[in-house]
């Protein structure tokens, strides 16, 4: 049981080739692009689900910030689509694996930083010791400001990698249960099963909140540098 | 262990050439067409697709799976 848990999340190879670069772009067969102004309306959803979401995020920025609008957009597309496809049975979900999410995370969070020091470096240098602290505590201050900034990209993929993976431990421990539990008693089958829809319906919208809350830490670390 | 593959009578008549084969695959689209519209762009055909995906997952995982079927012996 404990070699079958952990099964699901080996990177997909088939006769030695990689499968899961297959797996990565399948999402993206299910954005069609469209040059008419009236589309159909799988497209023309889709595009009001953008402009909704581009709004909300990146009316915060000035303009040069917002030059980062179609990194971020497909940045939520892609982790979105990715997390809600990995819901489906037997499916690899990408973003459990942390090397991919740091491999997002990282040249993100870099490119925003490095952005902030080149174009504005007294003001990023000046967010590593805040406002009104007391003298004898500056220099441990800035130490601890240093390591929350470094610990950033850390935590980007590291919350996006653990909230996916648990959910999906999760879903397969209480299903197996619920089978385990059938042959014992129906009530606690019946019961478990429950837990196991409800536990389903908050997977859905984990799998939505973590695409939406990296892309909002990347806009947020985007506009303190800009 | 005598293994007797029965087809159907149909798919010896067709011709084994790959023309033949494409014009069967072709036959098959144009009689389904006519209830799926493509260019709407509707439930149907987003759920076709995904039902392809999982389908083709649970046949890349199927060595994995099949230590987990209850019956051993069939």
């Amino acid at each position: 049981m404990n070699e079958n848990l952990f099964a699901s999340f080996i990177t997909p190879m088939i006769l030695g080739l990689p499968l899961v670069t297959l797996i990565v772009l399948f999402p993206s067969l299910l954005f069609p692009t469209s040059n008419r102004l009236v589309n159909n309306r799988f497209v023309t959803l889709q595009q009001w689900m953008l402009q909704l979401v581009s709004k909300q995020m990146m009316s915060i920025h000035n303009p040069k910030g917002q030059t980062w609008t179609l990194t971020l957009m497909s940045l939520i597309l892609f982790i979105g689509s990715t997390n809600l496809l990995g819901l489906l049975p037997h499916s690899f979900t990408p973003t459990t694996q942390l090397s991919m999410n740091l491999g997002m995370a990282i040249p993100l969070w870099a490119g925003a930083v490095i952005t902030g020091f080149r174009n504005k470096t007294k003001t990023s240098l000046a967010h590593f010791l805040p406002q009104g602290t007391p003298t004898p505590l500056i220099p441990m201050l800035v130490i601890i400001e240093t390591i929350s900034l470094f610990i950033q990209p850390m935590a980007l993929a590291v919350r996006l990698t653990a909230n996916i993976t648990a959910g999906h431990l999760l879903i397969h421990l209480i299903g197996g249960a619920t089978l385990a539990l059938m042959s014992i008693s129906a009530t606690t089958a019946l019961i478990t099963f429950i837990i196991l829809i409800l536990l389903t319906i908050l997977e859905f919208a984990v799998a939505m909140i973590q695409a939406y809350v990296f892309t909002l830490l990347v806009s947020l670390y985007l506009h303190d540098n800009t | 262990m005598d293994v007797k593959l029965e087809l159907p009578i149909w798919i010896l008549m067709q011709d084994f050439i790959p023309k033949g084969i494409a014009v069967v695959f072709q036959k098959g689209y144009y009689q389904y067409y006519k209830y799926l519209s493509m260019k709407k762009g509707n439930v149907a055909g987003l759920s076709m697709v995904l039902a392809a995906y999982v389908l083709f997952n649970r046949c890349r995982s199927y060595k994995e799976l099949k230590q987990e079927q209850p019956s051993e012996y069939h």
